[in-house]
Parts: C-alpha cells; structure tokens; sequence
C-alpha cells in the first residue's frame, strides 16, 4: 500500500536520496550505520514536532468539519502573507491580555504582535538557508538567527531551550524534509505603534 | 601497588584537566595585572568604541611567549591558541572585566567576572541581568550570559572585533564618540607590528581607515562598523536582504551605501519603510532603530539599555547631509 500521506512521502524520497547518495560509497564501513542514524533522527524530528506543538501555531489553522484544525497543506509555513495584520487589536479587559487570529498565527499582547515564522525548507521566506548553527543559537537565545531581536510569544522558548542538541538536530534534519511553502511572514510590529499605510 | 598508583595519577590528570577547562573563578587567577595577575599584557584603545551605555573601557591583550598574530588577511587575522583578550567596564569603579581567549583546541571561551568589595568573581553563565550598581543608568547593570556573547562576537569572520588594522590604525578619527584616547604604554597598530605582536600585515593595511567621502561620512561609517559591523557584515544572513555595515580591505563605503539608502527594511515602523531615507533621519528605520529601547524594535539588540544620543547625533546628521559628501567615496 502506498503512503499517501505527505511526510511518509518526505521520508521514502529521503530514504531513497540516501542510499542513493554517492558521497558514501556502498562498500564503505559505515555507509548503511550513517545511512540508517540519519533516518533514526529524521524520524525523531517527525516525532518531536507533531507532539510538542510546532503545528499549533506554524501551521495556519481552517475550519474542519469538527472545528478548527491546522491546514496540513499550508504545513509549519507559517503566519499567511495574505492575511494582512498592520496593527495590535484594542487590547480586551483584564484579566485577558492575549489575542490570536483564527488562523493561530498572529498573536497579540503586551510585547505588540508576533507572526509565527516560515519553518519549511523554502529559500527565499522559511528556512531554507539556514544552517543548523543558526536554528540550534536561535531556540538557545531565544534570538532570531542566534543573535537578532528576541524571539516573542507565544513561542515556548523558555521550555525549548532545554532540547538537547541531538534533538534540536533530528528536529533541523525532519525540517528539511517538509514540502517547501513560498510564504514571506512579516516581521513583529512593536505595541502602540500601528503602520501608516 | 603499582595499578593503584596508576590509577590514581589517572585520576589526577583527568581532574586537572577538567580543571584546565574551566575558566577560573577570580579574575586574578586569569593572569590580568590589574587584577592581581602576573601576566604581561599590553594595552589597546579601538579608535571607534562600542557604546556600553557610557561605561568607561580598558582593554588588555596577552599572547603566549613567541606567538604572534598573523594578520595575513587584514579582515580576519589569526589569534594563536592561549591568546586571552579581556575588557573591562567601569561606572567609576570597575564593574565588570569580560575575558575572551582562545583555548588549545582554536575554540574561543567568553567569561565575564562581576566585581564586588575590590575582587571579580566568575560571574553565572546565564550573567546577572538587572544586578545593582549604583553608578550604572537607572542603577542597574547587566553581566551578559555567555550566549550573548556568542551572539555578538561570532557573527563576524573573527570573534576578536576592537583589534583590527581599522580599529588600531594611527589615523585615528578625531570625530569618533567616545573614543578614548591610549593611555600611558597602550599600543596601536604600528607598535604591535614593532614588538612583533601582529606579523604578515600587508603593507597598505598600516594606514587603514574607514572609506568614506567627508570627515561626517567617516565618523558616521566608523560607529556603524564598530556598532552594528560585528553581526551586519557580508558572511551574516541575520536579514534577509544583504546589510553590510562593516568595512574591510574588500569592503568600502560604496558597499554600505548600497545596502543602506532607499532598501526596503524587513522591520515595519509607522512612517518608515527604508532602512535609509537621504535627507530623513526620521523615516529611516536605521535611525528609528537606534532610538529605540524597546526590547524587540531596539539596535543593537542587546547589551545597552540606553539609546547613544552622540552617536545618535552624528548618525542623525550623517543622514542629513548633501547627497554629494554621503554617497560619493573617495580616499584621502
């Protein structure tokens, strides 16, 4: 039976890149050991962003037939480009102090509006260029790229921080196997100053 | 007897060499003189200074017995292993000394020592953020967590940013904020390349300075080399259209210029959408940017609490100037 699902299929065709890769030869000790740790970690990758709530806010949300759910064809792109957001919402009353668009992916509170980010390996708009180096110090600092602005909630940060490098990894290497979404997100817009149009 | 024995001295050389690993806890046992340390270390004052929210700076370098610097490539000279930079800060008293050094294995250790009652003790990997000091703006100082240190000094191609050909050059800018002037025995770049401290330095990069077409342009490009250069340079992918701040034998005026004026900026301000407006320090995000202390909006993004207003003057009327001093770089 074929595995119709989209990551399943991520991860035949990088299987199948794998063992067809000429950079390790097959008569190599080690070659199918490498070949195999990689798809372990891969895998864990999977693993660790579909239960620690990656999609919850990276992937934007539509109305299913129970509700709300996550729009798996827009996977982990991040807040729309299309849906334009240039100003904080009236802040609710006390003791309320956060808002959300449907969609998940905007969100509003006393640090102004964060937009979750891009988290597919496209070029231009996700995370196409960076290199684990870079996704590893931005989850550490809590800084975009390790060492730019601060990385806004609702982004667990202070929790995922403490991921091990091995995981931090296996969730870099299952991020490069997603299907790439062209999705520029925009950057936070700071509170109580909305943009002039 | 003689497998306990062995066993033992195992023991020893493994414990000492955890120990090697670790930085020491008082700043004395780091070798710095003006701790109490034995070292000898020369001094240095970079002609255009990173703003530490007034913080007065001294700075020191050591280098192993009969190592040098090898400045080969004038933007990414070579430190030997044992190399040790430290930096201190001070609101009247000293307050903090950060310690930079180059471990055996070319990897590069940041600490910083937290001084209380005359004595700098290590102070926590994760710093002390908010830490009383009198003295210090609003009374409160932060001791930067080894990640912010990282996050500084390794977006460049060398982790060591105020020594440099531009940095120590003799023809230093008499416009620059806060620079502070040598003191007594500091070295600049001629001396260091006469003790033999700094080899291979390719002849032109003796006279180095900052490219630029006036004597504002230089001051204005200087503090953005110093400031913003270390994590804005041409190996850094931290915006996601090139914004090159810093310069170097291969990269002049002409480049920032081209990544600064009338560039869309990915950062969205009320009334500023370019990350330079000639003419309009006001619609500049640049210049928005800088003023800011806002924790998400604010450059540089950490380590000051406080906007330059000096440097926010000069930048401002940087800005300002004719089109004709600003954009057209020449050598003089």
């Amino acid at each position: 039976m074929t595995d119709s699902h989209p990551i399943g299929r991520c991860l035949v065709a990088l299987a199948l890149a794998l063992m067809a890769a000429p950079a390790v030869a097959d008569d190599e000790p080690g070659a199918n050991e490498l070949t195999v740790a990689m798809l372990k970690s891969v895998e864990r990758g999977r693993y660790i962003v579909t239960t620690s709530g990656c999609n919850d806010c990276h992937t934007p949300f539509h109305d299913g037939p129970a509700g709300p759910e996550p729009d798996m064809s827009r996977m982990l792109s991040g807040h729309p480009e299309s849906l334009s957001v240039s100003e904080a919402p009236t802040a609710p009353p006390a003791p309320w102090g956060m808002m959300a668009t449907y969609t998940s992916t905007a969100w509003a509170g006393p640090w102004g509006v964060s937009f979750t980010a891009n988290l597919t390996p496209d070029e231009d708009t996700g995370l196409g260029k960076w290199t684990f180096a870079e996704f590893r110090d931005t989850i550490r600092s809590g800084r975009h790229l390790g060492r730019g602005r601060l990385i806004l909630p609702p982004m667990p940060i202070a929790m995922y921080k403490n991921f091990t490098d091995e995981d931090l990894e296996a969730i870099y290497r299952y991020l490069r196997t997603i299907p790439p979404v062209r999705n520029r997100v925009p950057d936070p817009l700071i509170p109580g100053e909305p943009l002039a149009d | 007897m003689a497998a306990p024995l062995t066993i033992l001295s195992l023991c020893c050389l493994l414990l000492s060499a955890a120990a090697a690993d670790e930085a020491p806890a008082s700043l004395r046992d780091t070798g710095l003189p003006a701790a109490g340390g034995r070292l000898i270390v020369v001094g240095f004052a970079p002609q255009y200074p990173l703003w530490s929210d007034g913080a007065t700076k001294r700075r020191w370098l050591y280098l192993p017995p009969g190592t040098a610097i090898d400045a080969s490539d004038p933007d990414a000279w070579v430190f030997p292993p044992g190399t040790k930079l430290w930096k201190e800060f001070a609101h009247g008293d000293p307050v903090e000394t950060r310690l930079i050094e180059r471990l055996a294995d070319g990897s590069w250790r940041y600490v910083a020592y937290a001084w209380e009652d005359g004595e700098a003790r290590l102070a926590p990997a994760a710093g002390l953020r908010g830490w009383p000091v009198a003295a210090a703006p609003g009374g409160r100082y932060d001791v930067p967590s080894q990640d912010d240190c990282r996050a500084c000094h390794e977006g460049a191609a060398v982790p060591v940013l105020g020594l440099s050909a531009l940095q120590l050059s003799p023809l230093r800018d008499s416009l620059a904020p806060h620079a502070e002037l040598p003191g007594p025995g500091d070295l600049d770049l001629v001396g260091l390349v006469g003790r033999g401290l700094v080899v291979n330095l390719p002849t032109a990069a003796l006279g180095a300075r900052i490219d630029a077409a006036s004597a504002t342009s230089r001051a204005a490009l200087g503090y953005l080399h110093a400031n913003c250069g270390h994590c804005h340079n041409e190996r850094s992918s931290v915006t996601d259209r090139p914004l090159v701040l810093a310069q170097g034998a291969r990269t002049g005026a002409q480049r920032v210029l081209e990544t600064l004026d009338g560039v869309p900026s990915e950062f969205r301000l009320p009334g500023a959408g370019l990350r330079l407006v000639p003419g309009n320090p006001d619609a500049s995000v640049l210049i928005r940017r800088m003023r800011s202390r806002h924790p998400v909006a604010q450059m540089p993004p950490l380590g000051t609490r406080q906007a330059d207003q000096a440097g926010l003057a000069l930048l401002e009327a940087w800005v300002s100037l004719d089109p004709d001093y600003r954009e057209v770089a020449h050598h003089d």
